[in-house]
């Protein structure tokens, strides 16, 4: 990678040099590919802001066949200079939707729990909910998440005050990024 | 000079024997780490009498002979049951043929719930070949205590409740011992390794 990157800096400083070795080749190669990939990224991931709160890539998973429950989860990032906390959330897909917190402890038990607090975002920084930690959890399914469409769910933070959003959904085993995260 | 580093590889050699031999004598020795382990092992796994989600009576008598791998769950779980269920479908889909030897079974800790009927739909969302298995309160409590599994309803607001409960998958050979687990944030190949090396015997 560093050969590489030294490449690209030749690359674009001699842009009409035509006798490009290999290596400038590649890394031009390199270049497009990476550019390309972070084109593709930013069209799957999605944001949504509220006041200092940004929303980051909220997401979700199809359910089993009767499944009467779903998690969700997204990135918030607070650019305050004061914490925030978010503190509830509805959704169209359901009756009743909180924040818990899951975990998987050494001897493999898995628990789960209400957050009744809510989540605290501190100033200037961020907080991720993903498989094995923080959820919003979707209780008393009106409908099911089905792969490839999308939900709405509101937001609502001590602070920023309330956020329309979408949930993106994922397959069953979506970013499915078990390496990971530890829990 | 040659003889002289002939004979210090012969006192090397020599000496690595008796360190090989000692080695071995505390490993099979009653003191041994290994037996410990062994003896800490055994103990989980023992007799079931339980119902299919087809409404089957199943017990460990039906599975002498094959393998299985057996974890526990219920179905108004968010994320580790779905999971669980969707990684060993996709293992049974890796192992081709050699998965005909295992079996998988999905015991349900919230029986109050997860009725057959019930079960039999949710599971039509995975490999057909997962065993989904329910039964009375006792007969639950009963192969929960012989897995050693953990499991613990939690109310929640409304009158609700949840399951905690062990997330491993328990590995059982063919003569109902067991024979390792897989734990919940295992990576998909050590998963496929251990399930291949479980019906290879
Ligand atoms: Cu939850």
């Amino acid at each position: 990678m560093h050969s590489n990157s030294r490449s690209f800096a030749r690359a674009v400083a001699y842009p009409f040099n035509r006798s490009r070795s290999l290596e400038e080749r590649l890394g031009i190669l390199a270049l497009a590919i990476a550019l390309l990939f972070a084109m593709s990224h930013s069209l799957w991931a999605h944001e949504f802001k509220a006041g200092d709160i940004e929303i980051v890539h909220p997401w979700s998973r199809a359910i089993p066949a009767g499944a009467k429950v779903a998690a969700g989860y997204l990135t918030l990032k607070n650019d305050g200079s004061t914490a925030d906390r978010l503190v509830s959330i509805t959704s169209e897909i359901a009756g009743k939707s909180e924040v818990h917190e899951m975990a998987v402890d050494a001897n493999g038990v898995m628990t789960m729990r209400q957050v009744p607090n809510g989540v605290e975002i501190p100033a200037g920084g961020e907080v991720e909910l993903k498989p094995g930690a923080y959820h919003i959890m979707f209780m008393d399914l009106k409908q099911a998440p089905k792969k490839g469409e999308s939900f709405k769910a509101t937001l609502t933070f001590e602070k920023a005050g309330n956020v329309d959003v979408e949930f993106s959904v994922g397959d069953m085993g979506g970013e499915n990024d078990h390496s990971g995260h530890g829990g | 000079m040659a003889a002289k580093s002939g004979r210090a590889a012969l006192v090397a050699i020599a000496a690595g024997a008796v360190l090989l031999g000692a080695g071995t004598v505390y490993l099979l020795s009653p003191n041994s780490p290994l037996r410990e382990q062994q003896s800490a092992v055994v103990e989980i796994g023992g007799p079931f009498k339980l119902t299919t989600q087809d409404g089957k009576p199943l017990s460990n008598e039906d599975l002498k002979g094959s393998p299985f791998a057996v974890f526990f769950g219920f179905t108004h779980c968010p994320e580790v049951c779905p999971t669980t269920l969707w990684e060993m479908s996709e293992a049974l889909k890796a192992l081709g043929d050699k998965a005909d030897k295992l079996k998988v079974l999905f015991v349900s800790v919230d029986p109050e719930r997860d009725t057959p009927e019930f079960m039999s739909r949710y599971l039509k969302s995975f490999d057909p070949r997962i065993i989904g298995l329910t039964g009375s309160q006792e007969a639950i409590d009963a192969v929960g205590k012989a897995y050693r599994v953990y499991s613990k309803k939690v109310p929640t607001d409304g009158g609700d409740y949840t399951m905690d409960h062990t997330a491993s998958v328990y590995l059982m050979d063919a003569e109902g011992r067991f024979s390792g687990v897989i734990s919940y944030e295992e990576d998909s190949k050590v998963r496929l390794a251990k399930l291949e090396r479980l019906v290879n015997g």
